[in-house]
C-alpha cells in the first residue's frame, strides 16, 4: 500500500547508484559523454530539426540518434510509437539497466523528470488538427503517445519491469527532483530500488519560447562569464539506477557512487527570475549538506545549474559564495551546459551522471569558452581539462516557477 | 506512522466555484449542460465549462496572477477554499506543501503560443511562453499563499492524483510540512476536446480543479481521516486495465457488513469503452455509489480531485462513515483510496 506507508527505518537507508545511462549531443553512453565532458568538447551546431530562420538564435546541441535502437522486449510496432524524446529515454534507460545488471522486476518505482514529454508529437497533433481537421489518421496515436507516462510505460515494457510511475514536471529542476524523489523513496524505506532520471528533446515551441524571451545566446553559451548572453538548448536523457547499499552489496554490484544529500525548496521571487541573492539556492545547498552530514568544506566540485543567462548565473554565484564561505576560493565550479546546452527536464539527471563521472574517474569538466569571470564569481570556474581528487560533488538544478534542488554525491571506494 | 487528516476541501467545476455548488449538482445528479467550444479548426466541439464567477475573484488582483490563464484561476480558487478554515487558526510560521497534478496542463497558452510560433516565431509573445510550463500554476499559487515550503508539479493520467496524495501524506508524516495541498486541475481548450474526441466520442470534456488539504494535527481536521491508498497498479503488456482495476479493488475490500454506510466514489462517466474495467471491478458493489464525471464531465486531472472532494464532503456531512475513491486511469494505472469519519476534529 502507498498509504499507510512502511514505517521509516530508525536510521536512514544508504542509497547507491549501480547503473547510469546518458544520451546527449556529445554522444550515446557513459564512455562517449565522459570523454566529451572531460575534454570540454562542445556540441552545438545549426538546428536541423525545425526551421529557425526567423528566430534570433540558430544553434542548439542536437543529439544524434543511433540508426538502430537496442534490442529490448518492445517489438518494432511499439518502437515506432516512441518519438525522439522517448527514444532518448529508452537508450539511457537501457544502458543504465544493463550496467546495473538488474533482472525483470515488479513494483519498481520509475521516477522521471520532463518538461515537455513527447512534445514533438504534441506539435504534430496541433498542426494536423489545424491543417487537416477532417482527417483523423494518426491523431489518436499522437494524443496518447505524447504523454510522458505512456513513454515511461513503454520503457518499462522494453526492459521488462513494472511499478509506479511518477512524472515530475518542475520545469528545469525536474530531473534533479526526480533523482531526489527516488532517493527519498529508498532512504525512507518505501522502496529498495528505483529507476530515476529525466528526458527532453528539442522542439519548435520550446525553442521559440526561449528565443522570444531573448534567453538564448546568439554567440556562445558561457556560463559565469562576464560576457555571457544567454543559454543554449540541448536534448537527451539520463537515467540512474538507485538501490540500498545493502542490496547492492548483497548482489556484488558495481557501485558508481552514493547519493548522500538532497533538498528542494521554492523560490517565490518571480515566475522566471531567481532571487538576486539566491536565497533559496543557499537554503537548498545548506539543507542538502545537513542531510548529508557534511559541510561546504567537504564538497570538492559543484556542477552548477549555470545556464549562461545573466540573471541565473549571478544569483547562483552569489548563493555559492555565501554558502561556501571561506572555502569558496578553492571550490571548483563548472556548468556542463557549456558543452551540451540546457536539457531542461533532463538537465538535472544528466548533471547527476556527470557528477558520478567526476567522482568515479577523478577529473573536472571544463568550460572551454569561459574567459572573463563575472565579478560575482568568487570561485574558480574550471577552464581547462584537469585531473582532480574529488570525494564529494554537488549538483544544482533550478526551474521556471522557482523550484530549486540540490543533490550531493559521494565517491565510492 | 502518524495519522493523516483532511483539513480542507476546495472545488471549481462546471457546477460553480465552490464545494457547495459541486455538491448541489451531484445531489441533483443530472448531467450539466454542454456548450460549444470556440474551435480553431471549425469542428463542433462540445464541453462542460466552468461558469463565469459571480464576482471577480479577489485573488486576481495579486500581481503574479494578472496574466494567468483559467487553470491558475481554478487552482488559486480551490487552494484558498481548502485553506479558508485553517488559515485563521494556523500559526504564521506553518509550512505548507503544494502538489499540483495535471494531465493537459496549461494548454490555453500553449496552443496560443504555438499558434503564434507557426505564424511567425519572431513575433510569438514572450508573455505567453512562461505560462505554458506545467509548473506555472504551482508557482503562482505558492506566491499567492506565501508560506509554501515544498512544491511539486506532477504529470500523468488522472490516477496519478492519488500518488500525489500519498506523497503529501509522506511529507506531512515526516514533518517536512505542516499542511499539504494536493490539487488536480485542468482548463478548457479546443485542442484537448479535439484529442478526447479521437479517443472517446461519447465523453464530454470539462474543466476545473479540486483540492484536498492534508495535515497530521487533529485540531485542524474536518473530522475525516485518510486510511488507505492502494499500490499503483500500473498497466503493462502483462497487466491490462481490467486486471489492474481488479487488483486495486482487491486491496480495497473492507467492512462489507456495513456497506450502507460506505460510499463508493468512482471514476466512471458515460463511456462504455473507458468505463468497462472499472465497472467490472466493482460489479458486486451494492452500496451507495457516486460518479461525479456523469454530472460534471471528463475533467481529466480535475476529475480525481473532484472524486476525493466529493467523497470527503459526504463524510463531512455525516452521510457516510467511510468513502472509497476508485481511479482506473486512461493509460497509466489503477489506484484507490479510503477515507473515514474520524473521532477527532469537526463533527
Amino acid at each position: 500500500m502507498l498509504f499507510p506507508a512502511a514505517p521509516s527505518p530508525a536510521e536512514p537507508v544508504r542509497v547507491v547508484v549501480t547503473g547510469a545511462g546518458v544520451v546527449t549531443a556529445l554522444g550515446t553512453g557513459w564512455k562517449m559523454n565522459a570523454e566529451g565532458f572531460r575534454s570540454g568538447r562542445t556540441a552545438f551546431r545549426p538546428v536541423t530539426l525545425f526551421d529557425v530562420s526567423r528566430q534570433r538564435a540558430k544553434t542548439a546541441a542536437e543529439a544524434d540518434l543511433p540508426q538502430t535502437l537496442p534490442k529490448t522486449h518492445l517489438d518494432g510496432r511499439r518502437l515506432d510509437r516512441l518519438d525522439r524524446a522517448g527514444k532518448f529515454l529508452l537508450l539511457a534507460a537501457h544502458e543504465a539497466w544493463q550496467q546495473a545488471g538488474w533482472e525483470s522486476a515488479e513494483n519498481l518505482p520509475f521516477v522521471l523528470g520532463t518538461t515537455a514529454g513527447g512534445m514533438l508529437l504534441g506539435e504534430e497533433y496541433f498542426r494536423h488538427a489545424l491543417q487537416k481537421p477532417s482527417t483523423h489518421r494518426g491523431q489518436a496515436f499522437r494524443a496518447v503517445c505524447y504523454q510522458p507516462q505512456v513513454q515511461a510505460r513503454m520503457v518499462m515494457d522494453a526492459l521488462n519491469f513494472s511499478g509506479p510511475i511518477i512524472v515530475v514536471s518542475n520545469a528545469c529542476a525536474s530531473g534533479g527532483n526526480a533523482v531526489g524523489q527516488a532517493w527519498e523513496l529508498i532512504r525512507s524505506g518505501q522502496a529498495e530500488r528505483a529507476v530515476a532520471g529525466g528526458y527532453d528533446s528539442l522542439c519548435e515551441m520550446v525553442f521559440a519560447g526561449f528565443d522570444s524571451l531573448q534567453a538564448l545566446s546568439t554567440t556562445v553559451c558561457r556560463p559565469f562569464d562576464a560576457r555571457r548572453d544567454g543559454l543554449a538548448l540541448g536534448e537527451g536523457a539520463a537515467i540512474v539506477m538507485l538501490e540500498t547499499l545493502e542490496s547492492a552489496r548483497a548482489r556484488g554490484a558495481n557501485i558508481l557512487g552514493e547519493i548522500i544529500g538532497y533538498a528542494s525548496a521554492m523560490d517565490q521571487h518571480h515566475l522566471t527570475q531567481p532571487h538576486p541573492q539566491g536565497q533559496t539556492t543557499q537554503a537548498v545547498m545548506k539543507s542538502a549538506c545537513a542531510t548529508a552530514r557534511i559541510t561546504p568544506e567537504d564538497v570538492g566540485y559543484i556542477n552548477a545549474h549555470g545556464t549562461g543567462t545573466p540573471l541565473n548565473d549571478s544569483s547562483e554565484a552569489v548563493a555559492i559564495a555565501e554558502w561556501a564561505g571561506r572555502h569558496v576560493g578553492s571550490l571548483p565550479v563548472s556548468s556542463t551546459k557549456a558543452n551540451i546546452g540546457h536539457l531542461l527536464g533532463a538537465a538535472g539527471a544528466v548533471e547527476a551522471v556527470v557528477c558520478l563521472m567526476v567522482l568515479r574517474e577523478q577529473w573536472l569538466p571544463p568550460e572551454i569558452a569561459f574567459e572573463v569571470p563575472d565579478p560575482a564569481c568568487k570561485f574558480p570556474v574550471v577552464q581547462r581539462p584537469q585531473d582532480a581528487t574529488v570525494d564529494v560533488a554537488l549538483s544544482n538544478s533550478f526551474g521556471f516557477g522557482g523550484v530549486n534542488a540540490a543533490l550531493i554525491f559521494r565517491r565510492w571506494r | 506512522m502518524s495519522r493523516i487528516f483532511v483539513a480542507g476541501l476546495g472545488a471549481v467545476s462546471p457546477a460553480g466555484w465552490t464545494v457547495t455548488s459541486m455538491r448541489d449538482a451531484l445531489e441533483i445528479g443530472k448531467p450539466l449542460p454542454v456548450q460549444m467550444l470556440d474551435s480553431r479548426n471549425g469542428k463542433p466541439l462540445a464541453a462542460r465549462l466552468v461558469p463565469v464567477p459571480p464576482t471577480k475573484p479577489e485573488f486576481l488582483a495579486h500581481p503574479r496572477l494578472r496574466r494567468t490563464s483559467a487553470i491558475t484561476h481554478y487552482t488559486a480558487s480551490v487552494a484558498l477554499e481548502a485553506m479558508a478554515g485553517i488559515r485563521p487558526a494556523c500559526p504564521k510560521d506553518a509550512r505548507l506543501g503544494l502538489i499540483v497534478c495535471l494531465q493537459s496542463g496549461c494548454v490555453q497558452y500553449s496552443s496560443r503560443f504555438y499558434d503564434e510560433t507557426l505564424k511567425n516565431p519572431a513575433t510569438a509573445s514572450p508573455l505567453l511562453f512562461p505560462e505554458t510550463v506545467y509548473a506555472a500554476p504551482a508557482s503562482h499559487i505558492a506566491a499567492l499563499l506565501g508560506n509554501v515550503a515544498l512544491v511539486s508539479s506532477q504529470v500523468g493520467d488522472p490516477s496519478s492524483y492519488l500518488q500525489a496524495v500519498s506523497l503529501a501524506a509522506l511529507w506531512v508524516t515526516e514533518q517536512r510540512v505542516d499542511f499539504c495541498l494536493v490539487i488536480g486541475a485542468e482548463e478548457p481548450n479546443w485542442v484537448t476536446a479535439d484529442a478526447l474526441r479521437h479517443l472517446d466520442r461519447t465523453a464530454r470534456i470539462s474543466a476545473g480543479a479540486g483540492a484536498v488539504c492534508l495535515c497530521s494535527e487533529p485540531r485542524f481536521s474536518m473530522g475525516i481521516e485518510l486510511t488507505a491508498i492502494t499500490d499503483a497498479h500500473t498497466y503493462s503488456t502483462r497487466r491490462g486495465r481490467t486486471m489492474a482495476a481488479q487488483a486495486m479493488r482487491n486491496q480495497l475490500n473492507g467492512d462489507d457488513n456495513n456497506i450502507s454506510m460506505e460510499l463508493l466514489c468512482d471514476g466512471t462517466g458515460n463511456s462504455s469503452r473507458a468505463d468497462g474495467p472499472e465497472l467490472a471491478a466493482w460489479r458486486d458493489w451494492t452500496g451507495p455509489r457516486l460518479s461525479p464525471k456523469r454530472v460534471l464531465g471528463e475533467g481529466l486531472m480535475a476529475a480525481p480531485a473532484w472524486q476525493c472532494v466529493a467523497a470527503c464532503d459526504a463524510l463531512a456531512n455525516n452521510r457516510f462513515k467511510t468513502a472509497t475513491v476508485s481511479l482506473v486511469g486512461f493509460n497509466q494505472q489503477a489506484i484507490g483510496a479510503k477515507f473515514r469519519k474520524s473521532s477527532v476534529g469537526a463533527t
